[in-house]
């Protein structure tokens, strides 16, 4: 997915610029990361281009799973000691609200690293992170 | 109802999310409580600078939109179904440079709840993705008389 260098380099800095320059997809929704401490915050800025309904009007459901799969990805890229690529085996997501039109943002969770597949959690909110947008769990495969 | 007009809800559907004109998302074929729906390439969902692999998000997202959608061609009446959860399971990467298809059916329908399921595939007939969803039956008065009006074309 990405070049050894760049992910070293995210890794040393905590800056992800680069990294997600890298990514054509993040940017077309507009995915940004900060690392405060060990924690990563993902976020998705108000887009309005990432709409699906247009009566609420709400982001489009796909968008906001797109966004908690690219944050689980980064987030176990991240957490590795190696530098081998996590590549996705399956993903499943709860609607819990709708997701306005505001700005989006996602942590992740490792729920469990075994030698070969990893278990992610994903959760995402908005006004409050007690009050969860939607929660997402995810299957990682872990390749040399 | 007829597969024309079928096709037409769902188009005009699709025509009012932002997130489906953005990535070019086309409907290629609709019966009654079936649907297929189309992902053109495009350099700006690219998930693997390396390989050109369209990242699973977009596909989560086509997958959604034909679930969602496929809803249209099994009611008569235009209804907003939100999606309670959906699940993918990852098959293969997506061929760079190709189309990806998706098509969804709904295997069952209740009174509040409408079960979804979708594949995706790329032409020689790959599985990329599977997926099922569930969505939520909210009512056709959920949603403004208008807004119903602009999907049916005022046939209703």
């Amino acid at each position: 997915m990405t070049e050894p260098e760049i992910l070293r380099y995210t890794r040393e800095t905590g800056d992800f610029s680069r990294l997600l320059a890298s990514i054509p997809y993040a940017g077309f929704i507009g995915l940004t990361c900060d690392r405060f401490g060990d924690d990563l915050i993902f976020r998705l800025p108000r887009k309005e281009t990432n709409l699906g309904n247009p009566i609420l009007p709400a982001i489009h459901g796909g968008v906001i799973g797109g966004f908690m799969e690219m944050s689980a990805n980064i987030y176990l890229m991240m957490t590795q000691d190696s530098l081998r690529m996590p590549r996705i085996v399956d993903f499943s997501l709860d609607y819990l609200r709708a997701g306005l039109n505001r700005e989006t943002y996602a942590e992740c969770r490792l729920t469990r690293q075994g030698n070969r597949v990893a278990n992610v959690m994903v959760s995402a909110w908005q006004k409050s992170r007690s009050e969860p947008i939607a929660t997402a769990r995810a299957h990682f495969l872990l390749e040399d | 109802m007829d597969n024309q007009t079928r096709i037409n809800r769902v188009t005009r559907f699709i025509n009012t999310l932002n997130q489906a004109r953005e990535l070019g998302i086309s409907v290629t074929e609709a019966d009654e409580g079936t649907l297929t729906l189309c992902l053109p390439y495009d350099d700006r969902i690219i998930g693997n600078p390396d390989t050109g692999v369209i990242h699973g998000g977009a596909i989560t997202t086509l997958m959604d939109t034909t679930s969602g959608c496929v809803i249209l061609c099994a009611l008569d009446d235009f209804e907003l179904c939100p999606t309670l959860d959906l699940r993918v399971d990852y098959m293969r990467p997506a061929h760079p440079h190709q189309p990806v298809y998706a098509r969804a059916e709904t295997y069952r329908i209740t009174r509040n709840i409408i079960f979804t399921r979708c594949e995706a595939y790329q032409e020689g007939g790959e599985t990329i993705a599977n997926c099922v969803a569930t969505f939520m039956r909210i009512g056709k008065d959920a949603s403004p008389k208008q807004f119903r009006d602009l999907i049916t074309g005022g046939e209703e």
